[in-house]
């Protein structure tokens, strides 16, 4: 079975990010940059079936401009066996990701696509549900455990308040959440070996989707900042302060 | 304009977050349309005194465990004249929206926090250290609301006709096994008055049982920063901040935290901050209105018993 990964290239989750001076964007010209941490799991995720036996190939996706071929090979040096770039100098929107991977699904005739449930850059969550509806398959999001059985995913999924079990059927697409696994980190061999391995480049406006955005970015603000720092003495100052002075107790 | 809310349901009622999606409907339109995906005669009578909710759909059929590929087929059906489509942004929502989204060709925004306009919203990006306004082209908008940037609608008030909507099928791609969620007698984190949150200062697992007497005093929720969830002292659904849950209660007590931008991400536009910390140099205390340095194994015990 082949299983496919999309990674996205995302402002390293430790830096503190800023708001470009025209208030358009936030700031990403000498940022460090990581592959996204939920897509890190999936590449994981990924390598641990191939490794059990379940997975026979693993694709690896990324969509943006050339210095996205980095994190393909960042997910190569962790196991991914190929790549495919889809070359968009602009941002790309969750739905149009979701339609770029229904045809590439479709073309390599996977089974399996395991992805991240959400960017740490837009947080936006949707493009694994997406990509489901569109294939009519089903989803196993935020999964902390998957099981895979010949045509079955027992998965374990993080719903507030506690956890959900569900049985899905191949195929199907899995998002991945925090307590999935802990990736490992690359080998300096398994370094060499990834730079080695094919990455074929496809230009967006070849795969005959209409990569348009629906939104309109009008600014991007930093958040009202929250001034604190006042200092109470002892227990009887706060409980005074929280009953008298603001009255939340 | 029309708006379809899509109603959670928590066990015997509405769930706090459909309330401020109801709120946040209202901005939109004044007719408004709660689509409900249980059939308990509680839960839709409950439902039909929300005020502002102008008519409560009942759907029907296979509803059991809300599976996504049954009941997304039920919500793209029941969307009709709608012009958006809103729900709380909690799993459940986050689950089945993109879904519905893209069955419409629709782009879909997350976790909404301010609606400017019919087709203009406000949302945080970058786990809430930015804030983007974004203007959706599409025509039918599907849109997941923060609850905690809207008060809830009232529950008393409404008196909204309950119609029959579609029927659910089960297509036999998944099947519900179980649901196990942490029991408590208090109050739920997101909708939580007061929460008293615990970081990896507190040590242990069987030292967090010193922040339940006091929140069992005020009646709080517990919490916890994502360090003290990765040590193992507390389960992951506890955990305030980016990868957690988003609370903005009127009092949030962050004891033994750091305040790691990843946390504060989770906490900051609580009303009132109070941070105990034995490090004066924490940068929790820079956001915190009261901060109080010092021993907290002194401290937290002291304070329950004066409260």
């Amino acid at each position: 079975m082949k299983v496919l990964v999309p990674v996205k290239r995302v402002i390293d989750y430790n830096v503190k990010i800023r708001v470009n001076s025209e208030e358009s964007a936030v700031e990403t010209n000498n940022v460090k940059m990581s592959m996204n941490p939920f897509d890190e799991i999936a590449v994981e995720e990924a390598v641990r079936l191939k490794e059990a036996g379940l997975v026979d190939e693993i694709i690896i996706v990324s969509i943006g401009n050339k210095s996205v071929q980095e994190t393909i090979r960042t997910a190569f040096a962790m196991g991914g066996d190929r790549g495919i770039h889809i070359v968009n100098e602009d941002n790309t929107e969750p739905l149009v990701v979701a339609k770029i991977l229904k045809d590439l699904v479709i073309n390599e005739k996977t089974d399996l696509v395991i992805m991240g449930k959400q960017a740490i850059d837009d947080d936006a969550n949707q493009t694994g549900q997406m990509l489901a509806a569109l294939l009519n398959w089903p989803q196993g999001t935020f999964a902390s455990k998957i099981e895979l059985n010949n045509k079955e995913l027992n998965i374990v999924r993080e719903i507030d308040g506690g956890l959900e079990t569900l049985k899905i059927k191949l195929p199907c697409v899995v998002t991945t959440d925090l307590r999935l696994n802990e990736p490992r980190y690359a080998s300096l061999p398994n370094i060499m070996k990834a730079k080695k391995k094919e990455i074929i480049e496809v230009p967006i406006s070849d795969t005959g989707i209409d990569f348009k955005n629906r939104l309109e970015v009008l600014k991007v603000q930093e958040p009202p900042v929250r001034i604190g720092g006042r200092k109470v003495e002892d227990v009887n100052e706060l409980i005074n302060v929280l009953k008298n002075e603001v009255g939340v107790i | 304009m029309s708006v379809l809310v899509i109603a959670e349901v928590n066990g015997k009622e509405v769930d706090r977050g459909t309330l401020s999606t109801v709120t946040a409907a209202q901005k939109i339109s004044d007719e408004i349309s709660l689509l409900v995906l249980d059939k308990s005669e509680d839960v839709l009578k409950g439902c039909q005194k929300i005020k502002g909710v102008t008519k409560v759909i009942a759907a029907k059929g296979d509803l059991e465990g809300g599976l996504a590929e049954n009941i997304a087929p039920v919500i793209v059906e029941a969307v009709k004249e709608a012009t958006h489509i809103l729900s709380s942004a909690g799993t459940f929502g986050k689950n089945i929206m993109p879904r519905v989204a893209a069955l419409h060709d629709s782009q879909q925004i997350s976790d909404v926090c301010e609606i400017i306009d019919q087709d203009t919203f406000v949302r945080p990006i970058y786990a809430g250290n930015a804030l983007a306004t974004v203007k959706s082209l599409d025509k039918v908008k599907f849109l997941t609301v923060r609850a905690t940037a809207f008060q809830a609608a009232e529950t008393e008030g409404g008196s909204a006709d309950v119609l029959d909507g579609p029927m659910a099928k089960t297509n036999g791609l998944s099947t519900f096994v179980k649901r196990d969620l942490s029991e408590s007698d208090r109050p739920e984190l997101t909708a939580a008055k007061i929460v008293v949150s615990g970081g990896r200062g507190i040590g242990s697992a069987d030292n967090f049982a010193i922040l339940d007497s006091l929140a069992d005093k005020l009646g709080a929720a517990v919490g916890a920063s994502r360090a003290a969830v990765d040590a193992g002292y507390i389960p992951n659904d506890y955990q305030v901040g980016q990868t957690g849950k988003v609370v903005a209660p009127e009092l949030y007590i962050a004891i033994g935290i750091s305040g790691a931008i990843q946390h504060l991400a989770g906490m900051k536009d609580s009303k009132i901050i109070v941070a105990i910390n034995k490090d004066e140099d924490a940068p929790i205390f820079q956001i915190a209105d009261f901060g109080l340095v010092g021993d907290l194994f002194q401290i937290i015990p002291e304070l329950s018993e004066k409260l």
